[in-house]
């Protein structure tokens, strides 16, 4: 009886009200926002921010974010959506293939490989924008696309989690089964491994979506043009606008876009939250 | 695997090669780049400038990180004894602010401690005197370890909570009917479990503290007479490089900065892991 009162404990209220002020402290600042959107600009100077006041304005800020300077919050978000399938797609690709490779493979120097790729996850990545910035600018890659999207191919944590969820998720015996069975490596990826892989596999994915939406720095130093502009860079740019010295104030451009920004981002994040569990699971087995 | 060591090889190791071949040159307004030797890292050694935003991010990384680690262990004992009304909500709602941007968080906070815009002169009103005040001198360090704990409390929640889903549930089971209460369960079962983990969490944090570079800058858009250009390590090679046209010296910094960064964190995951032994 001890052990089933153990997987059943009895739910505690204090522990309960405990954490509930944890949550009141982490929704605190969305559920501002969530009343600021639907102040005009007077409005917000003046009233309290955890309650409406004034006449209901979302749907005319939203308008004039949409329409501010010819629309150009929707060229940042279609940028955003370029640099998020590019980039994070293509980093997911890439860890998968090299972390399932660096598991299931053994090669010469696969231990030195290993060694490096740790080393660079501790590789601070400001050290690196700097001379990044430089050698793309002697390439002539900055401000294009590129120079956002190439640097946010290489992940090497998301190799990391891969590398530990393929030893753990696809066993060897499969592989060698398939092998004798005469599926080559290609069709044993495809077919078998691919489906063990998902969970982790979504893991990166997410890790490197929400990387690359909230990308702030990398865009920071390669970009000039604001019509490369992400999201993120774009509500900066507005927010100097709004506090500059005898600028005008558009607060409630800089409050109604962040939140549009997000909208998208915590959508995608609420639905896939789920498989991140399982992938992470697998990554502390080994960590 | 060949593509990503090709994108690895470019995007990693040659950035990393040609900052220290930069760091060794000096640039001049006159006079173009010269060959400098060693010269910057004697200068960065002596600049007060560098150390001044190294001691800052270092008290930000001995206070803020055991806060945001300490809460971050206690969220995820709770939800994991299973004690909870709601375990799936709280995780979720906990873990949400990961995903909001930096630039839109430090946005969100830096105008909730505005007085006009936001709460802090709500507050203040109530109270009758200026209680807080995040834009002064005194507590805008606070202010920063605020936002930067609002936004990886939850991500380092679901870290620990991740290494102790991995316990056995027989384990528990023993350790019950060899009567053992929730704290001693906590005490000799769970923190053990998750030190690993815990190590992880630190050395990532510690990487981050001394990175500091997104919160302060976009604070300064709000409050710019706070912040100097030197802030933190982050930022003054960042205005090196692109205000002061020192690249140079800039990519010295950063590999100082790295350096410092690698030390700390190693020592940290020797630590770390000696106690587990």
């Amino acid at each position: 009886m001890a052990a089933y009162s153990y997987l059943r404990p009895r739910r505690s209220i204090t522990l309960t009200v405990l954490l509930g002020a944890l949550l009141i402290y982490s929704i605190l600042p969305l559920t501002w926002m969530l009343f600021s959107v639907t102040k005009t600009q007077p409005e917000l100077l003046s009233s309290f921010g955890l309650w409406f006041s004034g006449p209901f304005a979302f749907f005319d800020n939203v308008q004039a974010v949409l329409t501010h300077d010819d629309g150009v919050f929707l060229k940042w978000f279609g940028n955003t959506l370029v640099y998020v399938v590019v980039g994070a797609g293509g980093a997911t690709v890439l860890a998968t293939a090299a972390g399932y490779g660096l598991a299931k493979y053994r090669f010469r120097g696969r231990n030195a490989v290993f060694a490096v790729i740790l080393g660079a996850i501790a590789v601070p990545g400001t050290a690196l924008a700097v001379p990044t910035f430089l050698l793309f600018s002697q390439w002539g890659l900055t401000n294009t696309m590129w120079a956002v999207i190439l640097p946010s191919l290489v992940s090497p944590f998301g190799l990391y989690l891969m590398w530990v969820f393929s030893a753990e998720a696809v066993p060897t015996e499969i592989l060698e089964a398939a092998r004798v069975d005469g599926s080559g490596e290609w069709r044993t990826f495809f077919t078998i491994s691919l489906r063990l892989l998902a969970p982790g596999i979504v893991t990166v994915a997410l890790f490197a979506i929400v990387a690359t939406w909230n990308n702030y720095f990398l865009p920071l130093i390669m970009l000039n043009d604001p019509d490369l502009y992400p999201l993120v860079l774009g509500l900066y740019q507005w927010l100097a606008d709004a506090s500059g010295i005898g600028a005008q104030p558009v607060f409630n451009l800089v409050i109604t876009g962040s939140f549009l920004t997000i909208v998208p981002i915590v959508l995608v994040f609420l639905v896939l939250q789920r498989y991140w569990q399982s992938g992470l699971n697998a990554g502390s087995v080994k960590a | 695997m060949t593509p990503f060591l090709v994108a690895f090889a470019l995007m990693i190791v040659t950035p990393l090669v040609y900052s220290m071949y930069l760091s060794l040159f000096r640039n001049q307004l006159m006079g173009g780049t010269t060959f400098a030797g060693f010269a910057n890292y004697v200068t960065a050694f002596g600049d007060p400038k560098l150390w001044d935003g190294v001691g800052r991010v270092s008290l930000f990384l001995v206070v803020q990180v055991p806060i945001m680690l300490g809460i971050a262990l206690i969220a995820a004992l709770a939800i994991d004894s299973g004690r909870l009304h709601g375990k799936s909500f709280f995780r979720v709602a906990l873990f949400l602010p990961y995903a909001v941007p930096g630039v839109v968080a430090v946005l969100m906070w830096g105008f909730m401690y505005d007085d006009r815009l936001g709460l802090t002169g709500s507050v203040n009103d109530l109270v009758g005197f200026p209680l807080i005040d995040p834009y002064t001198k005194q507590w805008i360090l606070t202010a920063i370890g605020n936002i930067v704990t609002w936004e990886f409390v939850g991500y380092n929640m679901l870290i620990l909570y991740a290494a102790l889903k991995t316990v056995p549930l027989e384990i528990y089971e023993a350790a019950a009917i060899d009567g053992a209460n929730q704290f001693r369960i906590v005490r000799s079962i769970k923190i053990p479990a998750v030190r690993g983990a815990l190590v992880i969490a630190t050395i990532f944090s510690i990487l981050g503290s001394f990175q500091l570079f997104n919160e302060p800058t976009i604070l300064k858009q709000i409050e710019p007479a706070l912040i100097s250009t030197y802030y933190t390590p982050n930022i003054y090679a960042y205005n090196l490089s692109f205000v002061g046209n020192q690249v140079s010296y800039a990519a010295t910094v950063a590999i100082v900065m790295g350096l410092v960064t690698a030390v700390v964190a190693y020592v940290v995951q020797l630590r770390g892991t000696r106690r587990e032994i």
